[in-house]
This record gives C-alpha cells, sequence and structure tokens, in this order.
C-alpha cells in the first residue's frame, strides 16, 4: 500500500502554520502524531478541535506550536482545567476562538456539502456570536417571520489528523461509530491517519465494517501507531490511562514541571 | 439513613425530572448524570418510562451519527432536558462557561462555552447545576454571556433555564418575569443565607419549603444500581461519592 509510512514522515508532511482539526478526546486523538508535531517543533500551527480538546490542545499550547486554538472547549475532563492553555489565554500568547459545539460540526459539514455556509439556531443574544466576526445573522429568507438566525461560514481545513483501530490494505480506514472523524475527513482537504494496525483485507467488501469505514479516497497518508491515542484511550480497545492524565495536569501547571514532562513522556513513538 | 452531599443533590436533582420525557446529559455531568439514570431506574416499566442519553462514555450513549447528533436531535426537539453548569451565573439566568474578567483577556480562563450557546435555546427545560453557591458565583451580572437566560421576542427559542440547583436550595426560572424563584432550602440552611450569598436578586414565596430529603429506597437504587453504571464514565467521582455518609 502506497500510502503507508510511519508517524513520524506524516508529522514531516504537515508544514508550519498549517490549518489542522483535531478530534474530541473521547473520539480517537492520534496522541503519538501529535508528539511527533511537538518533536518537530511546529510554528503557528491553527488547530481546531471538533469539537472540544483536552490533552492534545494543552500540549500543543504549552509546546509552542499553536498560534490559534479554535475549539467549544478545552478541558481535562476529571483531571481539571488545561493548566497550559488557561495560562497562554490569559496572558495572550495563544489567540482563542470561542465556539459552540453544534457550529463547528455545522462548519464541518458546510464543507462537506461543497456549499459557503450553515445555518444554526440559538447564539442569538450570546457574547459567542458576540466576539465572532466571521458570523452573520440574517432573517430568514425563506419566512422574515421566523426571525433572526446565524450563519456560519464552511470551515475547511489543511488536514485532519485521527487514529483508528484498523486500516486495511487498500487504505481504508475503519472507525466505526465515531463518525465524527468521518465529517472532519471530508471536510479537510486531506487526511492523515495513525492505526493500531493495518490488516490484509478490503473494509469495503463487507457491509459490517464498510458502514464504519472513511473510504481511502479521503486519505493520503497511514501510519502504524501501537497504542497510539496514549494517554488517552481507544473506545472499544482501551481506557485512557488516567494515572498518566493527571499526573500531566499535576506537573503542566507550571512551564517547567511541563517541559519536565514533556521530556520524560514526549518521545513516545 | 444517612446520606452526604453528593446523594442529597443526586436525589435533588431526580425529583426535577418527574415529567421530562428524554433527560440528555452532557460533559462534566457526574451528579445530573447520577440523578437522571436514578430517574430512569426509578420510572423503569412504568408508562412514563424516561430515555436517557449520556455523551462521554459507551454505556448510556445511543448515537451513532457522530458529535453533532446530540445537537441535530435536539435542534428537532427530540430531547427535552439538559444540564448547564456556570462559572457565573446570573439573576436573568445568563450563563457564563468561559473565564471571569474583561474578555478576551480573562482574569481567569475556564474551559469554554460547550454547546451551551445553542443547547439552551432549543432544550425545554435546561436545569442549571452548580453546587457552590456564592457571590462569586452567583452574580449580578456575568462577564461574559455563553447562553443568555432570556431572548428578544421573535427570536426561536422553545428552550431555556427551568431551575436552579445549589448546594444551599432550589430556585425555578419565571420565564415572563425573566427572573429566579426560590423554591425550596435544603436542610440546615436558611433565607439570610442564601440571600447573603446570592449577588443578584431573585423572588421569594411567602411560604418557603424545605428540601426533601432522599429516602431509604431512592438511596439504596442509587448506592447498589447507579454507582457502579456512573463508576464506567466518571470513575473519580463515583469512588468518593458513594463512601461517606454524613
Amino acid at each position: 500500500m502506497s500510502l503507508l509510512t510511519t508517524t513520524g514522515d506524516l508529522a514531516e508532511k504537515v508544514s508550519d502554520k498549517a490549518f489542522i482539526v483535531l478530534p474530541p478526546d473521547y473520539s480517537n486523538v492520534p496522541m503519538a502524531l501529535v508528539f511527533a508535531l511537538i518533536r518537530r517543533k511546529m510554528k503557528d500551527l491553527y488547530i481546531l478541535f471538533a469539537p472540544i480538546g483536552g490533552i492534545a490542545a494543552d500540549l500543543l499550547v504549552g509546546a509552542g506550536n499553536v498560534k490559534t486554538l479554535e475549539a467549544a472547549a478545552i478541558t481535562l475532563g476529571e483531571a481539571g482545567l488545561a493548566p497550559r492553555f488557561s495560562e497562554a489565554v490569559q496572558k495572550g500568547t495563544t489567540e482563542f476562538r470561542d465556539s459552540t459545539c453544534p457550529a463547528i460540526h455545522a462548519g464541518l459539514q458546510a464543507s462537506e456539502k461543497g456549499v459557503p455556509f450553515m445555518p444554526l439556531r440559538g447564539l442569538i443574544g450570546s457574547d459567542v456570536l458576540n466576539y465572532r466576526d466571521d458570523w452573520k445573522v440574517i432573517s430568514n429568507p425563506f419566512n422574515e417571520k421566523d426571525g433572526p438566525i446565524v450563519l456560519l461560514p464552511a470551515i475547511q481545513p489543511d488536514i485532519a489528523l485521527i487514529h483508528a483501530p484498523v486500516a486495511d490494505s487498500c487504505g481504508n480506514v475503519w472507525i466505526g461509530k465515531r463518525r465524527e472523524l468521518m465529517t472532519m475527513s471530508h471536510a479537510a482537504r486531506k487526511t492523515f491517519v495513525t492505526v493500531e494496525k493495518v490488516q490484509e483485507q478490503n473494509l469495503l467488501e463487507d457491509d459490517l465494517t464498510a458502514a464504519g469505514t472513511l473510504p481511502n479516497m479521503y486519505v493520503e497518508g497511514i501510519a502504524e501507531a501501537k497504542n497510539g491515542c496514549w494517554p488517552l484511550g481507544l473506545a472499544g480497545f482501551y481506557q485512557p490511562d488516567s494515572d498518566a492524565i493527571n499526573a500531566y495536569a499535576k506537573a503542566a501547571e507550571t512551564d517547567s514541571g511541563f517541559r519536565e514532562w514533556l521530556k520524560r513522556n514526549g518521545n513516545r513513538k | 439513613m444517612k446520606f452526604n452531599q453528593d446523594e442529597f443533590l443526586i436525589c435533588a436533582i431526580t425529583s426535577l425530572l418527574s415529567n421530562s420525557r428524554h433527560v440528555a446529559v452532557g460533559m462534566a455531568s457526574a451528579i445530573p448524570g447520577s440523578a437522571s439514570l436514578l430517574a430512569r431506574e426509578e420510572r423503569r416499566g412504568q408508562r412514563n418510562s424516561l430515555r436517557v442519553s449520556m455523551i462521554g462514555g459507551d454505556t448510556n450513549n445511543p448515537f451513532t451519527d457522530g458529535g453533532r447528533e446530540l445537537f441535530d436531535c435536539s435542534g428537532q426537539g427530540r430531547i427535552d432536558t439538559f444540564f448547564l453548569g456556570g462559572v457565573q451565573i446570573d439573576g436573568g439566568g445568563n450563563v457564563n462557561l468561559v473565564g471571569t474578567g474583561k474578555y478576551p483577556k480573562l482574569d481567569r480562563r475556564f474551559p469554554g462555552s460547550f454547546g451551551s450557546a445553542y443547547m439552551y435555546f432549543v432544550i425545554p427545560k435546561v436545569i442549571l447545576f452548580r453546587p457552590e453557591h456564592t457571590r462569586r458565583v452567583f452574580v449580578p451580572k456575568v462577564d461574559f454571556i455563553s447562553a443568555p437566560g432570556t431572548s428578544e421576542e421573535g427570536v426561536y427559542r422553545p428552550g431555556g433555564p427551568y431551575a436552579l440547583v445549589s448546594e444551599l436550595c432550589l430556585m425555578m426560572f419565571d420565564r415572563q418575569r425573566r427572573r429566579f424563584r426560590l423554591k425550596s432550602i435544603h436542610p440546615g440552611h436558611t433565607l439570610e443565607e442564601v440571600q447573603d450569598n446570592t449577588g443578584f436578586s431573585f423572588d421569594v414565596p411567602n411560604t418557603i419549603c424545605k428540601t426533601t430529603v432522599p429516602n431509604e429506597k431512592r438511596l439504596e437504587l442509587l448506592r447498589k444500581r447507579i454507582s457502579p453504571e456512573i463508576a464506567t464514565i466518571y470513575p473519580k467521582f463515583a469512588a468518593k461519592a458513594f463512601k461517606e455518609p454524613i
């Protein structure tokens, strides 16, 4: 399979200032690839989370790889606030574009369809809307009495980065019911995937696997990364390493603690 | 039967769900999640059975079309009850999940608005849950409106605040008056204490009830059936919540 390469090589194919979309902590975050980006000392990335970020966001911000972050929230879940993110936003060293979950989904869906924008209910009267100069409010052109509605521009990232349990020898990727990965990959110009393993088969031949498969037309690179979501989990395969996440949350309270943690854990391949 | 603070709050929220048909539970919602599962368990097999959909975890997560499905079916009106917290909540039901200080250079940054800027508009009953009842949380006016409590006429808004549950009391939101009204005070607390610790004004009824304490049957169900179920999503919470009676 010509798409098959290494995690390090996928990271090499990401350039500074790239617009990257990453999944939320519960949905196959390609952490091994995130660590590879940090080792490459990427600069000025624009990172969108679809729709919530966690430890990947905090690591990339803490390591200085990010110019702008966009998400509905950044949190370490039960481990608490994301410390490097909070400090960077408070100091103004990283720009954070506040959004709301369905706005990110809708923007990506617009790109999926190749249309320039998508309407969304809600938002009117919120400061989330007030501070977004790229969002517009119109009245429903089909029914003036329906009142105002918000329009969101299509979101088209350069690259979607995802992890999955399995890819087949044709480059198709099985994501199961984690269909936000499908939306992200449809919306982005290209998708790089890390997988637990590559198997000799064609996932599209069996309807049972085909329904949960991202076809290879969206995929421009696949690398094997065993345990590739660590310290996060891979639903149905392995649990998040909550001890490691708690230890990170504590260490990352200070910049020096963060650097120390990264030195110890950032070389996982 | 003795119970602790978390168990008390879970049961207080369960009592608010008696007319709900489909409750959705978002991220970081261990207590509302436990309350919803408890309400479902109590009504299992009855005609007014309750559907509970939880994101973050697999056990009670029915969604198969990705992260957007919760929002899409909320927009259609398929979900009637949801929960929101708040770094700050004001007397108009406005919720701030973003941080304190002058945006965007905040004094203290919190995670962000999540789905609130949408869900607050489309879900008929949003229960606000914030245990800490202090003037730094319940403020005269929030520093950032993640989601407004009410909207101008003409804005599509089937949803909004329904109730507010804190460690001191239960308030209901009056959409016509655009204000909270005190409903009951938790045992061991006083009206004076609630007023001293609330930064906004609210309506006080002539007779103030005491919030009902959980009965034995409910507590047993919570500890035996709900605790292991909630532990699959919130292990840290479950490990401490069902241990120490006060």
